[in-house]
């Protein structure tokens, strides 16, 4: 099937056609964000805007670099991306196990659907004070805000997965005389992959939210510490800095599991 | 000639909360070793239910379903192939689950794959294999385990006419070279004439028995029985009963 195939002109221009447009996509891309740059720098030297509230590129880059010359850029760094780490993977993993016991018990669900509902639609940092008193003001406590952030959402995500499984996939299991166990294991585990990568997908976001909102609430070092550092202190080159740096740290985790995505669905179409 | 599924008085109720459902009412009839049964009815008169009845999916709320300690394979509308496996293991699938997947069974498996000209497809993913390919590699897998009784679940009814014409002969001749047997549920009334030596009229709902006929075909293959007389006299013959 792979061998060589003769185009005509027509597929071969269409071709080209194609790849133009997604070499100009790629392109426009980076073009839009340096137009972006320059304007700011522009607004900010010509002092049309001032640099003292909107920071500027060039001010941007200086606090960067002042940052990890004095070496507490990677500092703040490691301590955010770690936390951030710790709290997605424990509410992915307790996520999916919890989602996995909803799914095996239909009483356990009925029973306990109200409480997630709640629990979803509650603002989870109305539980700030709280979390410092039981957690202590360390990194525990914003471990514990990341995770209680991520958790509900990652549950349901991977419950509507499961739940999702096809049921005349299921007729044919049982027909063959499936056990519980083996449906699980043979179907309802892998046709739920595509929900479990876009449970990722989410939960990425979701540990971001919940390390900064806690680095907000308290902290002693971290991204989320810089910036609300810098807002207290009207440093806002500091602040800016610090989302620059949150950007393209959430970019690189959500990258990823993009490639993980890749990986692991290139089998089904 | 032994039986290898009997139902005895079969009554079968649904309850839902707006109410009761009687879906089987005294349902008799019993299937023989080698015989190729097809059941039709009005739609949605409860042949999903019989057959599910049969599979022992579902108990009877009254009367018995005797099945002789003869196994079964059961093949659906769709193929149900699992995407993320390959055809090769989508067959075993059944030696898995019943905890059979010896060398030997798998062996044997994969011998009637080949036979049945699936041998350059047993390493594909079932994305790559048209839908009549699809549904021989779902017979396949439901003959895996060697059953000794095949129940069909309108399993042509997904594809489009011309491949179901095809599909629908191909498998015939399985189930026959391999000496199968096999209940057919069918809404279609031609294909229950192309395929069955003994067809089973069911009532409206709920569902018993309205009259059950053997077919007398001097040719036994679905596409030249189509082309004989006699196939035109028993489709008028049960479309009256049907529709009486």
């Amino acid at each position: 099937m792979k061998n060589k195939t003769v185009y005509s002109q027509e597929h071969l221009l269409y071709l080209k056609k194609t790849k133009r447009r997604n070499l100009f996509v790629f392109l426009a891309r980076f073009a839009v964000f340096g137009l972006l740059l320059a304007v700011w720098e522009l607004a900010a030297s010509l002092e049309w805007v001032n640099p003292f509230i909107t920071s500027s590129p060039s001010r941007i880059g200086k606090t960067l670099a002042d940052l990890y010359k004095s070496g507490s850029l990677f500092h703040h760094v490691g301590i955010t991306l770690g936390e951030t780490l710790l709290g997605f993977f424990i509410a992915v993993a307790a996520g999916y196990l919890i989602a996995l016991l909803l799914w095996w018990s239909e009483i356990f669900r009925r029973v306990s659907e109200p409480y997630f509902v709640i629990l979803n639609a509650l603002p989870k940092i109305a539980l700030g004070p709280l979390i410092i008193i039981w957690f202590g003001t360390g990194s525990k406590a914003i471990v514990s805000m990341t995770v209680l952030v991520g958790l509900i959402v990652a549950i349901l995500n991977m419950l509507g997965g499961f739940m999702a499984t096809d049921e005349n996939k299921l007729l044919l299991l049982k027909s063959m005389g499936a056990s519980k166990l083996q449906i699980l294991l043979k179907l309802v585990v892998p046709s739920s992959l595509p929900a479990l990568i876009s449970m990722l997908k989410i939960s990425v976001g979701m540990a971001w939210i919940g390390s900064i909102m806690g680095e907000y609430i308290v902290s002693k070092a971290g991204i989320g510490y810089l910036i609300v550092y810098g807002g207290q202190v009207f440093k806002l080159d500091l602040v800016m800095a610090s989302v620059f740096v949150l950007c393209v740290l959430a970019a690189g985790m959500y990258a990823i599991v993009a490639l993980i995505e890749k990986l692991v669905i290139k089998n089904e179409k | 000639m032994k039986e290898v599924l009997r139902f005895e008085n079969v009554c079968m109720n649904y309850h839902t909360r707006q109410g009761e459902t009687v879906a089987v009412k005294d349902l008799n009839f019993s299937v023989s070793e080698g015989e190729f049964v097809a059941i039709i009815g009005p739609s949605g008169c409860g042949k999903t239910t019989v057959l599910s009845l049969a599979a022992g999916l579902l108990k009877p709320t009254h009367g018995k379903v005797e099945s002789f300690g003869a196994s079964f394979g059961y093949m659906l509308q769709k193929d149900e192939l699992f995407p993320w496996r390959t055809i090769e293991k989508n067959i075993c699938l059944p030696l898995e689950i019943k905890r059979i997947n010896t060398p030997e069974n798998r062996a044997r498996a994969f011998a009637l794959a080949e036979k049945y000209g699936l041998k350059d497809f047993l390493k594909s993913y079932p994305s790559s294999l048209s839908g009549g390919m699809r549904q021989r590699a779902a017979l396949i897998r439901t003959l895996a385990i060697d059953p000794d009784l095949l129940l069909l679940d309108e399993p042509f009814s997904a594809l489009d006419y011309q491949t179901r014409l095809n599909v629908c002969d191909d498998v015939y001749k399985i189930i026959r070279s391999e000496k199968k047997t096999a209940l057919l549920i069918t809404h279609d009334i031609s294909e229950a004439v192309s395929v069955a030596d003994k067809i089973f009229v069911l009532t409206k709902r709920p569902a018993s028995l309205l009259s059950a006929h053997t077919l007398d075909f001097p040719d036994g293959e679905p596409l030249k029985r189509r082309e004989n007389k006699l196939f035109s006299h028993w489709f008028e013959r049960l479309w009256k009963e049907l529709n009486a």
